[in-house]
């Protein structure tokens, strides 16, 4: 559509017209802010994507800092971390900020991925948002165990010991794969090297080009609501959803307040308790890698311990290995398995209710579980929660078509 | 009905924060606390002095320098000097130990580790612990063991200021048949220089610095913690006024 003329003495129409002849700035303004049209009645749950944001801006802009004087060498790599928290100005905050940031970004993941849970997000026609935001999911998961391993202390380096050695439990090739991921026969300098390349290039671009897909398909679509109503189909004579506002300015000078209520508590954590009791910064971790002496007992960090625990939890090394996978790939295939006729948690019968609630409780047990030893009463127990963690799944189908579910309104419920 | 969703969905949020502190804290040997006070810097002086006169001969604090201390400590170049820089040039180097690590791994059979993270890997009260459980161990090459870790390459550095202990330990049989033994306490069997509160002071002090050089920045952190707070807490009331103006039409 770029028209561009030169007419003297004629008005041009000023440097925005200028730009938008030549890149469609005002047109992709208004598409995905100005007149992007979503909910007015968007609550506490519906903030996390937008902090998902917030901490991936802050985990590329102080690991951009962090790269400028962290050596990825196995010899240096532990020391050049202590020269960051030491001899570099404003090294420990970059680095605090950093290491908070990776359990942060879990958190709000999870607060993101429940809040589909409970609103029926992935439902159609959202179905391709979901799979795309379970990718983002397993980039995010690759990148946060890379990432572990460059401090190349004692637990980066047992932690990424034992989650490879997995990999050699698939039959045929399992042994030459673990071999390829090491690039090594044990964890060394050249896997820190390939580890540093994957975390700070790699799985950075798939995981900005992922999330810039996972936009693209929530704008075509629109976004869901709390009370899971379609909003476009109601609209005014001006061609706006009723019960639709602007995502800017509405949304986001609410988005703003929630930002900041966000960074209270993770500035709370950064400067008040930056280990958060050896859960985001694990104690062992502070002893550099020896790769003669294991730790009295490994776990990895917080995020990864729901499947770690349904992994330890399988006698047979194969067989937990794919129950391990298969932990992490179920939530994708959501939209199939929930055969409700509504989508927000407000309309179902208690039966998804209560099914949701033991989830829940679920997840934070095995979560629990996952980073204590291995105790037989810890294994028992992490039998029992894997066999309702994937009950709540598999039994999906099942359940949500014979839930009593309340009739959905036309309008969405607000009020002041 | 939304307020009270919201609220139950923070309290859900801190409980997981809570429970994962409090199980943090958890587990392990029954530890007496280490009671450190980090703000107090005449303690830490102490413990500087006490490091560098008893710790650096074997062990190294390889991360920490020498000016960060003074700085930190409000130590003079003169005092750094003149007290606690033995076997250093510039106040800007950081601190070596006296003994060569190669002979250390030949004479105990394993390097003394750094002491710069000590704190932060084992835990203070660990630390602490550990520096009063010598007991004597005429089967030691040491000639003694300790409580905290049994097995230690680690000679009872401190007996001059301590004395030598004896650990009382009794056996119990249980009802299958194996045997439990439990620690009963500590007797006194040579006297130190300084009596058992001067001694935990001692180390107290000691244990303090090694948390220190842990994290030099922990104190100006938690300062500037503070101001960030007040400033967000500005920050959020003037961000939900424009909320709250722009939703005025929103009905």
């Amino acid at each position: 559509m770029a028209r561009i003329e030169a007419e003297v003495g004629k008005p041009q129409g000023g440097f925005m017209k200028w730009i938008d002849d030549r890149f469609p700035f005002t047109e992709t303004m208004k598409y995905h802010a100005t007149e992007y049209y979503a909910s007015k009645n968007f609550n506490f749950w519906y903030v996390f994507g937008v902090l998902a944001f917030v901490v991936l801006f802050i985990q590329l802009f102080t690991g951009i800092f962090l790269t400028m004087n962290y050596k990825p060498d196995a010899a240096q790599a532990f020391a050049s971390v202590e020269y960051i928290m030491r001899d570099v100005e404003w090294g420990w905050l970059i680095r605090y900020m950093h290491s908070t940031g990776a359990s942060f970004f879990f958190i709000v993941v999870y607060l993101h991925m429940f809040r589909a849970m409970l609103y029926g997000s992935y439902k159609k026609p959202r179905e391709l948002i979901w799979i795309i935001g379970m990718l983002i999911f397993l980039v995010l998961m690759a990148e946060a165990f890379a990432g572990y391993l460059l401090p190349w202390g004692q637990m980066s380096y047992w932690g990424a010991q034992v989650i490879i050695s997995l990999f050699g439990a698939i039959p045929w090739v399992g042994d030459a794969l673990v071999e390829i991921i090491r690039g090594d026969y044990s964890i060394s300098d050249i896997t820190l090297n390939r580890f540093f390349a994957l975390h700070v290039i790699a799985l950075p671009l798939a995981l900005i080009g992922l999330i810039f897909v996972h936009i693209v398909a929530l704008h075509e679509v629109g976004s869901n609501n709390p009370d899971g109503i379609e909003i476009k189909k109601l609209k005014g004579d001006d061609g706006v959803p009723l019960d639709g506002i602007a995502f800017h300015p509405y949304h986001t000078s609410k988005d703003l307040v929630a930002i900041i209520i966000f960074l209270m508590v993770f500035c709370g954590v950064v400067f008040f308790a930056p280990d958060m009791g050896g859960y985001f910064l694990e104690h062992a971790n502070f002893e550099p890698a020896n790769m003669t002496a294991t730790p009295e007992h490994i776990a990895p960090v917080w995020y990864f311990t729901p499947f770690y625990a349904i992994l330890r939890a399988v006698p047979d090394k194969l067989w937990g290995f794919i129950l391990f996978g298969l932990s992490v790939m179920l939530p994708m295939f959501l939209p199939w398995l929930d055969r409700a006729r509504v989508k927000s948690i407000r309309y179902r019968g208690w039966i998804y209710k209560s099914a949701l609630s033991v989830f829940v409780v679920t997840f934070f047990v095995l979560g629990w579980l996952g980073t204590q030893p291995a105790d037989p009463i810890y294994v028992l127990a992490a039998r029992i929660f894997s066999v309702i963690y994937f009950a709540f799944f598999i039994l999906m189908p099942y359940y949500t078509t014979i839930d009593k579910t309340k009739p959905v309104p036309e309008r969405v419920v607000y009020h002041d | 009905m939304t307020n009270l969703k919201r609220i139950a969905g923070l309290i859900l949020l801190s409980a997981c924060f809570m429970t994962t502190q409090a199980l943090a804290s958890g587990g392990g040997a029954k530890l007496v606390s280490a009671d450190i006070d980090p703000d107090n810097i005449k303690s830490l002086q102490r413990g500087a002095a006490n490091f560098m006169n008893y710790c650096s001969g074997c062990h190294s604090a390889q991360y920490v320098r020498y000016n960060t201390i003074g700085k930190d400590l409000d130590l003079s170049e003169e005092m750094l000097v003149d007290n606690l820089m033995f076997n250093a040039e510039k106040t800007f180097d950081t601190i070596q130990a006296s003994m060569a690590a190669d002979d250390a791994a030949r004479w105990y059979g394993t390097a003394p580790p750094d002491m710069s993270l000590i704190a932060r890997a084992k835990g203070v009260d660990h630390v602490y612990n550990f520096l009063k459980g010598f007991y004597v161990d005429a089967d030691s090459p040491t000639g003694v063991d300790n409580l905290q870790t049994p097995g230690s390459s680690m000679p009872h550095v401190l007996w001059e200021l301590q004395g030598y202990q004896e650990a009382h330990f009794s056996d119990h049989q249980n009802e299958d048949g194996s045997v439990t033994t439990t620690f009963d306490g500590f007797e006194q069997v040579t006297p130190g220089k300084l009596d058992s509160e001067d001694y935990d002071d001692f180390v107290r002090d000691t244990v303090n610095f090694l948390a220190y050089i842990a994290e030099p920045v922990r104190s100006f952190r938690v300062v500037l913690g503070k101001w960030v707070m007040i400033y967000l807490i500005f920050f959020l009331i003037i961000a939900r006024m424009l909320k709250k103006q722009i939703w005025k039409d929103v009905k």
